[in-house]
C-alpha cells in the first residue's frame, strides 16, 4: 500500500486511522519492548508506505540529514522516498555515559520523501500510533521551528514535534540544500530514537533501556552494549584525539574534494560522462565529521569556527553543484 | 446584502506569526473589494493554529454599472479609424452618436460597463491576496510553486444571504474552495460543511475549536487562576507568553502539576525562564512564600484521563530539564567559590568584537573608565573597579551559556554567593541597563558607574572602528546604548564631561561626531518630554553643551519661560536689538561687539537702558553660574521696556559715526547678555 505521492487529500477513514483513533485491538497498539522493536517498528511502517529502507551510510556522520541519501537526493527533479536508521556523533556531547540524555553516539530515524506528499503529517502521526503513542492519551503539537544547517547550505521550515512537552522530531520542508533551491520539494523527518524509546519505554536514563526484549534468553541493555564505548569515545574525544594529524587530514579532504569535482566529466579511459559526486561528497563528510572532533578537542577559537564550517559549506555547495548535473538528479 | 466567510486552512502557523497574518488578510481582502467597486458594512478576522478567517458583513452583491463616454474620430474619417474605434469600445456602428464640436461632426460612444458580481470579485481578490501574501518568511511544498507559511491544505470562501450559500469559485494551485472545513485535529478530524460565519464558528466549536484567539486566552488565564487559588498559589502573569500558547492549541486545556522538590532551591528566574524558554509553562507561585512551586502547561486535548498521561510527561521532560539546570547551578556555584578565575580566563578567549579585542580586554576598558567615573557619580573608585572586573563574568557560567537572557542576574547570586558586597552583586545585574524604554534606570552609585562605562565603551569602541548606526541598521544597538546614557545622566542628575570622556577611552582616535550622535538621541528624548526642537537647537548651541545635564536644564528652562509673557518680551527685545544690528553688521561689514560707552551717550533712553543692562549684567551672573537658567531669562526679560524705549525715541543711524558706532556696539551688549542663556536666534516664529 502506498500512503502517499498519489496526490489529493487522504480520505477521512484513513485520516481517523492516523489521528490515533485506533483500536487498541490492533496488533502494532501495543507498547513496544524495546530499543530495537521501535526500530523494527518504524522500519515497518515507513515500508508499509512505500519507502525504500536503506542501510545507515558507511561513515562518520553528525546527523541522518548528511546521508547522501537526504542531502544530494533533496536535489533535482526525481522523485524519491527512502527511510533509514543513521548512527550519528556529536563529540562534544560525550559524557562518558554519566549524563541520562547525553551520547556522543546515538541513532537518528531518518525519512526524505521528495515531492513531500500533502498527508505527510498525518502519515508521521500514523508512525508514532505505530510504536504505540496513543494519539487519545498524548497531547501531539507541531511547535514552530525554521531548521538550518550552516554546514551544508541548508534551510526550511516546519517544526519541532512534541509529545506532551518533549521534542520527539524534526518535520522539515526543505527549500535549499547546498545554495540550491529545492524543486520538487522534499518533507524530512528526522526522529532522535533514543530520547523517543525511552519516552515511550518509561525509561529515565538511557544505559536502563531494554536493547531487546527483556525477556530474551540474553537481555541486553543500552549499557551492556554503550557503556565502556561512551567512555572509550569520550576520552579519546576530548583528551586524546592527536590535533595536528586531523587538522592535517581536513585539509586532506578538502583538497581531496576538490580535486574530484576539478576532474573532467568525460571518464578518459571508458569515454563515459561519470561526475563523482559521491566520492566527492565523502571527503565533505569527513572532513566535517573532523571538524567536529576538533571542536570536540577545544582547539577552534570562536573566531575560527566560522571559517571552518564556511569551508565545510563550500565543499557542500560543490557537490551540489556537481549533483544537479547528474542523472541521479532527473537532469541526464 | 450577502456575507462572505473566508477561511484558509493550513499546517500549523508559527504562533508569533498569527495575528499579524489575520489583520493582513483584512486589509487586503477588503482592500481589494473596495478598489473593485465593493461595499461592505463591517468585517472580522481571526487565527488559529492552523487556519486564518476573515468574515464579511454586509458585502454589496455587485459593483456599481459605470457610464463612460468615449470621443471617437471625425465623421469622414478614414474607414480603418472608425473600424478601430468601434472594435475598441465593442460596440456597432449605429450605437454611435453623431455630436457637433468645433472641428466639426464627431462620432461619440455611450459604452456601459456594467457591475460585476461579488463572487466574480471576491475569486479574483483572494487569489490575489493568497499569491502575494505578506509573510515574512514563507515556503514551497511538494511539486506546487504557491508559497505559504506552511502548506495550505484548504480553503473555504462562501457568500451567504438569507436564501442560500454560494461557494466562490476559486482555485489555487489545485486548490478548490468549497464550503466545508474541519475540526480539531485529533478530537474531531472530520469535515463539515458551514452556511455562514455563526454557522461556522458554532459548528467549529462543536468540533473542539474555539475560533477566536481572546477568548482562548481568556479560557486559559481563568482555568489556570483558578486551579492556582484551590491551592494557595497564583500564576505569575506573563502576557507574551499568554498570547503565544493561545496561538499554539485550538483548544486549551488547562494542566497544573508541581516541580519536583530536588529543583526548589534553584533561584527562580532560572525556574522560570527554563519552564517559559524551553516548555512554554507558566510559573506558580505559593501566595505566603511567594516561591514558585508549580507549573501550568496548556494542551490541546481532553483525555479519558483528564490528561494525567499528559501532565506526567511534562513533568519528566521538566525534571531533565531542571536536573540539568541544577547541575550548571551547582558547577557554577563551584567556580564562583573558587575564585572564577576560569570565567576570567575564558573570557581572554572570547571575542568581543575582531577590530575590539576579547570580552577581557573589554572588561578591563569598562573598569578603567568605570573607575575614572566614580568620583563623578558619587562611588568608591575601589569598589567599582572591583565589580567592574566581576559584573560581566557569568557569561562564561554554564548557566548563562544555556540561558543567555539571564546575564546578569545570575553574575548577581555568584557574587552574592562568594560574599562580595550587595553594592557588587547588583552591579552584576543592573549595569546593563537601561535596555528598554520601560527599563528601569539604575540609581545605586557602584551600578551607576559601570552601567555608564559600559555603554560609554560600546559607542567610543564602535565609533573608533567605524561601525556607526546607519538608516535602520544599528546592528550593535548603539542608538540604545547612547540613550541609556541620556537616561542614566538625567535620572541620576549627573554633570558629566561627556566630550573629555570620549577622548579619555583609549581606543583608536575617533571621537569625532559621537557628540553630535549623542545630541541626536538627547533631541529625541527631549522630544518625547515635549520640548520643541528649536529650543533644543538654541540650546545646543551654547558652549559646554557636551553637559547634557546643563543643556536639558537650559531648554527645559527655556521652554517654560516661552510660554509666559516675560518669554515673549525676552525673545522680542532680543530680536529687535539683533534685526538691526545684523542689517547694520551686513552693511558695514565689521562686527559691532565691543566697546558701548555711556559716555558718548545722548539721550536719556540711552542712558536707561545703559543703565538696565549694567543690573541685568549683574544680576544674571551669579544665577547662570548657578545654572538657575529660569530666573537669568526672568532677569533678561526685564529689559524689554527699556529696549522698546530705546528704539522709540533714539535715531540709530544717528549723523554722528561715532554716536552710531556706540549705539549699535549698544544694542550688541543686549544680544550678548541674551546669548549668555541661549542662542535665541535658533528660535522659530
Amino acid at each position: 500500500m502506498c500512503g502517499f505521492g498519489v496526490g489529493g487529500l487522504i480520505d477521512a477513514d484513513k485520516r481517523r486511522a492516523y489521528s490515533g483513533i485506533m483500536s487498541p485491538a490492533e496488533d502494532h497498539m501495543t507498547t513496544p519492548k524495546s530499543f530495537q522493536e521501535i526500530i523494527l517498528r518504524l522500519q515497518n511502517y515507513w515500508a508499509e508506505q512505500g519507502c525504500a529502507i536503506l542501510q545507515p551510510y558507511d561513515m562518520e556522520v553528525g546527523a541522518g540529514t548528511f546521508h547522501p541519501a537526504t542531502t544530494l537526493r533533496a536535489l533535482g527533479s526525481k522523485s524519491w522516498a527512502a527511510a533509514y536508521v543513521q548512527p550519528s556523533r556529536r563529540p562534544t556531547d560525550g559524557r562518558y555515559g554519566e549524563n541520562p540524555n547525553r551520547l556522543q553516539h546515538y541513532y537518528q530515524y531518518q525519512v526524505l520523501i521528495k515531492p513531500s506528499p500533502p498527508n505527510l503529517q498525518e502519515l508521521y502521526l500514523g508512525s508514532l500510533a505505530s510504536i504505540g503513542i496513543d494519539m487519545a492519551l498524548h497531547d501531539l503539537r507541531f511547535v514552530e521551528d525554521d531548521w538550518e544547517s550552516p554546514t551544508l547550505g541548508a534551510w526550511g521550515l516546519g517544526w519541532e514535534v512534541w509529545c506532551d512537552g518533549m521534542e520527539v522530531s524534526q518535520f522539515t520542508y526543505f527549500q535549499q540544500v547546498g545554495g540550491h533551491d529545492c524543486f520538487p520539494v522534499s518533507g524530512e523527518l528526522t526522529y532522535g530514537l533514543e530520547r523517543l524509546a525511552m519516552y515511550v519505554l518509561g525509561v529515565d536514563h538511557v544505559m536502563d533501556m531494554p536493547f531487546n526484549d527483556p525477556s530474551s534468553p540474553i537481555p541486553l541493555t543500552y549499557r551492556d552494549i554503550f557503556k565502556q564505548t561512551e567512555e572509550e569515545y569520550a576520552r579519546w574525544n576530548f583528551d586524546v584525539a592527536n590535533t595536528e594529524v586531523l587538522l592535517r587530514q581536513f585539509e586532506e579532504a578538502e583538497v581531496e574534494c576538490k580535486n574530484i569535482l576539478a576532474q573532467d566529466n568525460i571518464d578518459p579511459k571508458t569515454g563515459v560522462y561519470i561526475i563523482m559526486v559521491h566520492p566527492a561528497y565523502d571527503q565533505c563528510i569527513k572532513a566535517s565529521h573532523i571538524f567536529n572532533l576538533l571542536d570536540a578537542r577545544g582547539v577552534i577559537s570562536v573566531t575560527e569556527r566560522q571559517a571552518y564550517i564556511g569551508r565545510v559549506r563550500a565543499l557542500a555547495t560543490n557537490c551540489a553543484d556537481a549533483f544537479v548535473k547528474t542523472a541521479a538528479a532527473g537532469t541526464v | 446584502m450577502p456575507d462572505l466567510l473566508i477561511e484558509l486552512f493550513s499546517e500549523e502557523i508559527p504562533a508569533g506569526l498569527q495575528a499579524q497574518a489575520a489583520d493582513s488578510l483584512k486589509k487586503l481582502i477588503t482592500n481589494g473589494m473596495v478598489d473593485a467597486g465593493l461595499t461592505y458594512t463591517d468585517a472580522a478576522a481571526f487565527h488559529t493554529p492552523r487556519r486564518l478567517t476573515l468574515a464579511v458583513a454586509g458585502l454589496s452583491e455587485s459593483s456599481p454599472t459605470n457610464q463612460e463616454e468615449r470621443k471617437g474620430p471625425k465623421v469622414g474619417a478614414p474607414e480603418q479609424a472608425i473600424q478601430g474605434f468601434l472594435r475598441g469600445a465593442g460596440l456597432i456602428m449605429k450605437d454611435l452618436e453623431i455630436r457637433d464640436d468645433k472641428k466639426g461632426q464627431v462620432y461619440f460612444a455611450k459604452i456601459t460597463k456594467p457591475g460585476r458580481p461579488a463572487s466574480e470579485i471576491v475569486a479574483e481578490v483572494l487569489e490575489a491576496t493568497i499569491r502575494s501574501f505578506p509573510w515574512p518568511k514563507s515556503m514551497r511544498w511538494g511539486n506546487g510553486s504557491l508559497r505559504w507559511v506552511r502548506p495550505l491544505q484548504s480553503i473555504l470562501c462562501i457568500l451567504s444571504s438569507d436564501a442560500e450559500t454560494q461557494i466562490v469559485p476559486v482555485e489555487i494551485d489545485g486548490i478548490l474552495a468549497s464550503n466545508t472545513t474541519r475540526g480539531h485535529r485529533f478530537m474531531a478530524p472530520d469535515t463539515f460543511m458551514v452556511t455562514g460565519f455563526d454557522d461556522y464558528e458554532t459548528k467549529l466549536k462543536r468540533a473542539k475549536v474555539i475560533l477566536r484567539a481572546d477568548e482562548r486566552s481568556a479560557i486559559i488565564w481563568q482555568e489556570a487562576t483558578n486551579q492556582a487559588f484551590a491551592l494557595g498559589q497564583n500564576v505569575v502573569e506573563d502576557g507574551g507568553l499568554l498570547a503565544e500558547v493561545s496561538g499554539l492549541v485550538e483548544w486549551p486545556v488547562v494542566l497544573l502539576g508541581q516541580i519536583d522538590a530536588d529543583f526548589l532551591d534553584l533561584p527562580p528566574e532560572v525556574l522560570k525562564t527554563s519552564m517559559k524558554e524551553h516548555q512554554k509553562f507558566f510559573s506558580v507561585s505559593n501566595n505566603k512564600t511567594g516561591k514558585i512551586e508549580c507549573f501550568v502547561t496548556v494542551a490541546n486535548i481532553e483525555t479519558v484521563d483528564q490528561g494525567a498521561t499528559i501532565l506526567k510527561g511534562n513533568q519528566k521532560v521538566l525534571a531533565a530539564r531542571l536536573a540539568d539546570a541544577k547541575f550548571f547551578w551547582e558547577n557554577d556555584l563551584r567556580e564562583a567559590n573558587a575564585g572564577m578565575g576560569k570565567w576570567q580566563t575564558s573570557l581572554e578567549n572570547v571575542t568581543f568584537h575582531n577590530k575590539l579585542g576579547s570580552q577581557s580586554d573589554r572588561i578591563k576598558r569598562i573598569a578603567a573608565l568605570a573607575q575614572e567615573l566614580a568620583p563623578i557619580v558619587g562611588a568608591d573608585a575601589d569598589v567599582v573597579e572591583k565589580a567592574a572586573l566581576v559584573a560581566k563574568l557569568d557569561l562564561s557560567s554554564e548557566m548563562v551559556y544555556e540561558f543567555p537572557e539571564l546575564q546578569g542576574v545570575m553574575g548577581r547570586y555568584y557574587a552574592l554567593e562568594v560574599g562580595m558586597g550587595a553594592d557588587i552583586a547588583l552591579a552584576c545585574e543592573a549595569h546593563y541597563s537601561p535596555l528598554g524604554p520601560s527599563d528601569d534606570v539604575p540609581k545605586e552609585p557602584v551600578s551607576v558607574a559601570i552601567a555608564l562605562a559600559d555603554k560609554l565603551d560600546m559607542l567610543k569602541g564602535f565609533w573608533a572602528i567605524n561601525e556607526k548606526p546607519t538608516g535602520s541598521k544599528d546592528p550593535f544597538a548603539l542608538r540604545r546604548a547612547a540613550l541609556g546614557v541620556i537616561r542614566l545622566i538625567m535620572a541620576n542628575q549627573l554633570t558629566l564631561p561627556l566630550a573629555r570622556i570620549i577622548k579619555s577611552v583609549d581606543i583608536g582616535s575617533s571621537s569625532a561626531n559621537l557628540m553630535e550622535f549623542f545630541q541626536d538621541r538627547l533631541k529625541g528624548f527631549l522630544r518625547d518630554e515635549g520640548i520643541r526642537h528649536d529650543v533644543i537647537d538654541a540650546c545646543i548651541a551654547m558652549p559646554g553643551n557636551d553637559d547634557l545635564l546643563l543643556l536639558v536644564k537650559r531648554a527645559q528652562a527655556l521652554q517654560s519661560m516661552l510660554v509666559t509673557d516675560d518669554g515673549e518680551s525676552l525673545v522680542q527685545g532680543f530680536r529687535r536689538a539683533n534685526n538691526i544690528l545684523s542689517q547694520a553688521e551686513k552693511k558695514d561689514g565689521v562686527e559691532y561687539s565691543y566697546g558701548a560707552d555711556i559716555k558718548f551717550a545722548e539721550s536719556d533712553a540711552e542712558k536707561m537702558l545703559f543703565a538696565a543692562l549694567d543690573k541685568v549684567d549683574a544680576q544674571i551672573k551669579p544665577a547662570i553660574e548657578a545654572q538657575d537658567f529660569l530666573s537669568a531669562m526672568m532677569v533678561i526679560a526685564t529689559l524689554r521696556g527699556p529696549i522698546d524705549i530705546f528704539f522709540e525715541t533714539v535715531k540709530i543711524n544717528a549723523d554722528s559715526a561715532m554716536t552710531r558706532r556706540n549705539r549699535l556696539n549698544l544694542l550688541s551688549r543686549i544680544r550678548n547678555t541674551c546669548l549668555s542663556v541661549a542662542d535665541l536666534s535658533k528660535l522659530e516664529g
